[in-house]
C-alpha cells in the first residue's frame, strides 16, 4: 500500500471555500451591523423587524461627539439659522448643540494609555526576555514560573487591593496609573511570547555580530532585534488588545481625568435614551485603531500566531 | 598575523570540567586543526580564543598580548561558524561589508575591500543577492569572506565543512587550504573528522574529555600516538593493540607474547602489569614463516587494498594487506610486525612507553 499527496479536487476546493466564506460573514456580521447602526436614525436603528436597508444619516456621530438640549421655541429664536450641517442635524431631532461632548477625549485617552502601555510592555519585556534568553540568570527557572504564576488568575480578581494601593499612591484616575497597569497585566504573556521568539533566534547570529566588532548591546540592537521584528509585532498586537479593550479595571479605577473609551462609551445611553446609533458611532471609530494595527503588521501577525508549529 | 598561545587555560561550566589546564602553542601562519570527538572540549577551547567564552583561569595570548578576560570585540579575530550565521536580513554584501562597517570605514573603501574579497572567493555576481536562497557553497564562501575581508590576527573556525554534503566538503577544504596558502594567516580550525585534520593541518592537537592528549604534526601523531585514545582516533581502522601482561625494563628491545619474542624499538621507560602492544593495520604482515600466529575471520575490499581480521591469543586484529593477496577465510596464518613502527603502551593510563623510536615526538608532547 502506498500514500501519495494528491492536489484536492475542485469540487475539494469549492466546498473548502464556502466553507471560509460562510464562516468569514458569521464572523464579520455583528461587526457590519455595528457599523450599519452607527449610520442609522434613532427609530430605524430599533425598527422591527430589522432593517437592513436604511437612509443613512450622521445623526448617530454628531449626537456621539455633542452635548445637546431639547429646545424650547425661544433657545431656536434665539440661536437662528443653523451654521453648520451637525446645527442643522441636531435640529432635526428638535436639539441644540451646546457643546462638545467627552467622547473625543475619551478616545485620546486610550490611545494615550492603549498605546503608551503597549510601547513601555515592549521595551521591559524584549529586554526582559532577551535576558532570560541568553544569559545565566540564577533561579531562572523560579523567575520565570513567578512571571507567569502572575497570570493565573484573573486580573480583576486583585482590583481591590490595586484600587487600595493606587489610591495611596494617587495613581487613581491618572495616565501613568493605567499605563503601569495594563504594563503590569500584559508584561508576563509579553516576556513568555519573546522569550520564544528570541530562543529561536541561533545564538550564533549574534557571537558573529560580537566577532565582527559590535558591543553586546549592538549586537542585539543591529542584529537580534530585526530577527525579532515577527515576535515583537505579534505581542505587541495582543497587548494593544487587551490594553485597549480593557473594561473592569478602567470602570474601578477611572472617572475623570483617565477614563478610556470603554467604560464611556455606555454612558452615552443614559445621557439622552437610548441613543443606539450613538453607541454603535462610538464602538464603530473605537475599532479603527487596532484594526489599522493590526492590518499594518499583518505580515508578521501570521507567522507569529504560528510560531513554534514550524521549525526554521 | 600572529602567532597563538594558550597557557593553563580551564573552563568549567558549574561543577563539570569542559577543558583541563591546556598549553599549547600555534605558530604564526599555521594551519592548527583541534581535532576530538564531540564532547571533547574542542569547541570550548576554540571559544576561549575567540573570546565568546572567558576561560575560568589561564591566559591566552594572540601576538604576544594577553586577551583571555577580553571581549570577542576587542580581539581582531575572524570566526567562521559551522552553520555560518550569515546575517539574514542583510545581503551578501551587506553580511561581508559588516565587520568593516563596525571599524567606522569610508563607504567607497568598504566596497572596494567587499569588491576584492569577492573577486577572491568567485562570489562577484551574487553581491547583491539575498542570504535566505544562497547554496551551501556560497553561503560558506560568504561566511569566509565575511571572515578574511578585514585582514584579522587569526582565523578560528569551527567545524566549517560539517553542513556541506560529502562531495562538496572535498572540494571546499581544498579551497580553504588553497585560501590559508594565499593569505598565510593564522587558522584554528575545530574538527572531529581525523582524515581532514591530517590532511589539512600544519598540526593537530588532539582532545579527549576537555584534556591535550597529543600535540604535534599530524605524521608524528599518527606514527607515534601519545596515548591509547590518540592511536584510536586516528586512523582508520584505528591501530591494533595486542594486550598482554608483562613487564619491559630500560634499554630492552623485545617482548613476549605468551610465548613468542617480539621485536620494538629499545625501550626507554621500564613498565611491569598490563601492557598494549600497538600496531598499525597496514605494518601487520601475513608471513606463514612467522611464529605469531592468528585465524582469519573476516575480509573487507576496499579496492587498492583489502582489511584482514585475524583473531590471535592477544586480541583481535585487522591488518591492511594489498587487494591482490589471495586470503582464505577460517586459515590460520602467521604474523609479523614491523620493529621500527610499534609503539608499547601501559593499560593503567593508556599512555605510550617512551622509546628510542618516538622519544623526539613525546618529548613536547
Amino acid at each position: 500500500m502506498s500514500f501519495s499527496v494528491t492536489e484536492p479536487s475542485n469540487g475539494t476546493k469549492w466546498f473548502a471555500g464556502i466553507l471560509v466564506i460562510g464562516y468569514a460573514l458569521i464572523t464579520i456580521a455583528p461587526l457590519l451591523w455595528i457599523i450599519a447602526t452607527g449610520f442609522k436614525s434613532g427609530p430605524d436603528s430599533i425598527a422591527y423587524p430589522p432593517k437592513v436597508v436604511f437612509e443613512p444619516t450622521l445623526e448617530g456621530y454628531v449626537n456621539l461627539f455633542t452635548d445637546r438640549t431639547r429646545a424650547t421655541q425661544d433657545m431656536l429664536d434665539a440661536a437662528g439659522e443653523p451654521q453648520t450641517w451637525y446645527d442643522q442635524i441636531a435640529r432635526d431631532q428638535g436639539t441644540v448643540i451646546t457643546g462638545p461632548s467627552r467622547y473625543g477625549e475619551r478616545f485620546m485617552n486610550s490611545v494615550i494609555i492603549g498605546f503608551g502601555s503597549t510601547a513601555l510592555c515592549m521595551l521591559l519585556g524584549t529586554a526582559a526576555a532577551y535576558a532570560f534568553s541568553r544569559f545565566r540568570v540564577p533561579l531562572k527557572d523560579d523567575l520565570l514560573f513567578f512571571i507567569l504564576s502572575t497570570r493565573m488568575m484573573p486580573p480583576i480578581a486583585v482590583a481591590i487591593p490595586i484600587f487600595l494601593m493606587f489610591r495611596q499612591l494617587g495613581l487613581s484616575d491618572t495616565h501613568l496609573g493605567m499605563i503601569l497597569l495594563y504594563t503590569a497585566v500584559n508584561l508576563s504573556l509579553s516576556v513568555w511570547l519573546l522569550k520564544g521568539f528570541i530562543d529561536e533566534i541561533p545564538v550564533e547570529y549574534e557571537e558573529a555580530a560580537l566577532i565582527d566588532g559590535y558591543t553586546r548591546f549592538q549586537a542585539f540592537y543591529k542584529v537580534v532585534l530585526p530577527q525579532a521584528a515577527t515576535g515583537i509585532a505579534s505581542t505587541a498586537i495582543f497587548c494593544l488588545i487587551f490594553a485597549w479593550n480593557e473594561y473592569a479595571f478602567a470602570v474601578l479605577l477611572t472617572s475623570g481625568t483617565a477614563q478610556t473609551a470603554p467604560p464611556f462609551i455606555p454612558t452615552i445611553i443614559g445621557t439622552s435614551g437610548k441613543d443606539w446609533p450613538a453607541v454603535a458611532a462610538g464602538a464603530t471609530i473605537f475599532l479603527v485603531p487596532v484594526m489599522v494595527f493590526t492590518i499594518l503588521l499583518r505580515k508578521h501577525l501570521l507567522r507569529g500566531i504560528t510560531f513554534g508549529a514550524v521549525r526554521k | 598575523m600572529a602567532q597563538i598561545r594558550i597557557e593553563n587555560v580551564r573552563k568549567e561550566f558549574g561543577a563539570f570540567t569542559a577543558v583541563q589546564s591546556s598549553t599549547f602553542t600555534i605558530e604564526d601562519g599555521e594551519f592548527f586543526m583541534l581535532l576530538g570527538p564531540s564532547g571533547c572540549g574542542k569547541t570550548t577551547t576554540l571559544r576561549m580564543m575567540a573570546g565568546l567564552e572567558l576561560p575560568t583561569s589561564g591566559q591566552i595570548y594572540i601576538d604576544g598580548e594577553e586577551v583571555g578576560q577580553k571581549p570577542a570585540s576587542q580581539r581582531d579575530i575572524a570566526f567562521v561558524f559551522q552553520m555560518f550565521a550569515l546575517y539574514p536580513h542583510m545581503n551578501v554584501r551587506g553580511n561581508i561589508s559588516y565587520p568593516l562597517k563596525s571599524q567606522g570605514m569610508p563607504r567607497a573603501q568598504i566596497k572596494a575591500k567587499v569588491g576584492d574579497v569577492a573577486e577572491i572567493l568567485g562570489i562577484t555576481d551574487i553581491l547583491d543577492r539575498p542570504v535566505g536562497g544562497l547554496s551551501g557553497g556560497d553561503r560558506q564562501r560568504v561566511a569566509l569572506g565575511r571572515a578574511i575581508v578585514r585582514d584579522p590576527k587569526a582565523f578560528f573556525m569551527d567545524e566549517p565543512l560539517g553542513a556541506l554534503d560529502a562531495e562538496f566538503r572535498e572540494h571546499m577544504s581544498e579551497e580553504l587550504r588553497a585560501l590559508h596558502d594565499r593569505m598565510g594567516a593564522t587558522t584554528v580550525y575545530v574538527t572531529h573528522d581525523q582524515l581532514e585534520a591530517m590532511q589539512m593541518g600544519d598540526k593537530i592537537v588532539v582532545m579527549n574529555h576537555g584534556v591535550v592528549e597529543q600535540f604535534g604534526v599530524p605524521q608524528d601523531i599518527y606514527d607515534w600516538p601519545a596515548t591509547k585514545f590518540v592511536a584510536q582516533f586516528i586512523g582508520s581502522p584505528p591501530m591494533n593493540f595486542l594486550d598482554f601482561n608483562g613487564r619491559i625494563g630500560a634499554g630492552q628491545d623485545e617482548v613476549y607474547l605468551g610465548d613468542v619474542a617480539v621485536k620494538i624499538p629499545p625501550s626507554i621507560d621500564g613498565a611491569e602489569g598490563a601492557l598494549s602492544l600497538g600496531v598499525r593495520p597496514e605494518h601487520i604482515k601475513l608471513d606463514d614463516n612467522a611464529s605469531y600466529r592468528g585465524r582469519i575471520v573476516a575480509t573487507e575490499y576496499l579496492g587498492t587494498t583489502q582489511i584482514v581480521t585475524l583473531d590471535t591469543p592477544n586480541g583481535v586484529l585487522k591488518a591492511r594487506v594489498a587487494s591482490s593477496d589471495k586470503i582464505t577465510e577460517g586459515q590460520t596464518t602467521g604474523l609479523s610486525f614491523d620493529a621500527r613502527t610499534v609503539t608499547l603502551f601501559e593499560n593503567a593510563q593508556g599512555r605510550a612507553l617512551r622509546s628510542r623510536a618516538n622519544e623526539g615526538v613525546l618529548i613536547h608532547g
